[in-house]
């Protein structure tokens, strides 16, 4: 059988195919509650990462015509992202589980060959106890690493460590 | 019951490690934990789409507002398909790479080389209802990078694909075939299987080549497959 194609980083000058309306999953008139999500890319020696690409992808709400479930934003000169959306309710987990709201994330960037993949989950859901990933993370200061805070009016924050003192969890995809 | 069929997994030396310290960046932006291991649920095997009515293909890119840009020009063509060799249909494929000269039209990129005024550098096209797409392009130039004492990227052209699910996601690099520069580039050889590393090797191809106008490369990609068979304890 054929094998997938190697990945390779998507370097510093990936903005030429930025776009930054993408950042805005609701430009498509989207219904819903919106959300903003925010937070700070850093690297091992706690700098800011400044030329990250942050991607999303929601299974809810259910991509349509309104609503892309895909966005991406680059990190500004202070290492942060920014997304505006729809907030996701609960999906299906595998058998007979129900997965709390979440948003994934791939993060790209100049030193990552394969995407970094990982999630936000919202902090306060009460679905958060008993889904799936969440609980398969043991120790509860990296399960939090996965958890946004609420930040203001609709506002999410959640920032993403790539090494070190609390190191993001990044799953295997 | 929800189950859905996740992808493949990755065979073992088929993709490059993001630990891979000949390549500078990567020591401070690698994660130090292990990834954890969770089975891939609709979030990961569901993925987004794009719309031609809002993302525009640009298949020449070796022309802007009907100038012509300065460099080599070149069609690549290619055909995405699966693991199973399934044609992967009207699926979006992003494209940017340097200019003739080796630099980017990117604010970051100060090489001292000369920018294109002609030329921008971004292409997007949609593969058809076999898997096939083409693009018109100038052949990218090499450029230095700091990362080692005299160290050059080879000519390569960046690739984003976006498959049917948010797994199978992939950012790659196009290289050209009989490049001296990729047995020296740290970022090629961060995949381990020479074979993997080879298939990201264009091959020069006299059936794309259009006499009298320019060269042709071939470009075939594989995405991510589903498993075969729905994992028994499930």
């Amino acid at each position: 059988m054929p094998v997938a194609t190697a990945a390779q980083t998507i370097g510093p000058y990936w903005h030429l195919i930025e776009h930054p309306e993408l950042a805005d999953l609701t430009r498509f008139g989207a219904e819903g509650e919106r959300m903003v999500l925010t937070g700070r890319v850093t690297d091992g020696d706690g700098a800011v990462v400044t030329d990250a690409c942050v991607e999303v992808w929601q299974s809810s709400p259910p991509a349509s015509r309104t609503f892309p479930g895909y966005g991406r934003s680059a990190t500004n000169p202070d290492g942060m992202f920014r997304l505006t959306t729809i907030k996701p309710g609960p999906v299906p987990g595998r058998g007979n589980t129900l997965q709390a709201p979440h948003i994934a994330i791939n993060l790209l960037m100049r030193g990552v060959l394969s995407r970094l993949y990982t999630r936000a989950y919202f902090a306060g859901d009460p679905l958060n106890d008993n889904d799936p990933l969440l609980a398969s993370i043991e120790d509860p200061h990296r399960r939090g690493t996965l958890i946004a805070a609420a930040d203001g009016a609709q506002t999410w924050r959640l920032d993403i460590r790539l090494q070190g003192d609390g190191e993001t969890v990044f799953i295997e995809i | 019951m929800s189950d859905v069929t996740p992808f493949r997994p990755a065979p073992a030396g088929s993709q490059p490690d993001n630990n891979s310290p000949q390549y500078g960046s990567t020591h401070k932006r690698h994660p130090k934990q292990p990834l954890v291991k969770f089975a891939q649920t609709i979030t990961e095997v569901s993925g987004p789409s794009f719309s031609p009515a809002h993302f525009p293909s640009i298949v020449d890119m070796a022309h802007v507002n009907g100038h012509e840009a300065m460099g080599e020009r070149i069609i690549v063509r290619g055909r995405v398909t699966d693991e199973s060799g399934r044609p992967v249909l009207e699926t979006m494929i992003e494209i940017w790479q340097a200019n003739a000269a080796g630099r980017y039209n990117h604010p970051r990129d100060q090489h001292d080389a000369p920018l294109d005024p002609d030329f921008i550098g971004e292409g997007r096209v949609f593969t058809d209802a076999e898997g096939w797409y083409e693009f018109a392009t100038i052949k990218p130039g090499a450029y230095p990078w700091r990362n080692h004492h005299n160290a050059w990227r080879p000519n390569h052209i960046h690739y984003s694909f976006f498959g049917p699910g948010f797994a199978t996601r992939l950012i790659t690099q196009m290289y050209f075939p009989g490049d001296p520069l990729l047995e020296l580039d740290p970022i090629f050889n961060t995949v381990p299987d020479p074979a993997a590393r080879q298939r990201l090797v264009s091959k020069f191809d006299l059936e794309i080549t259009k006499p009298e106008w320019a060269l042709g490369y071939r470009f075939d990609v594989v995405l991510r497959g589903h498993e075969a068979t729905p994992m028994e304890n499930e």
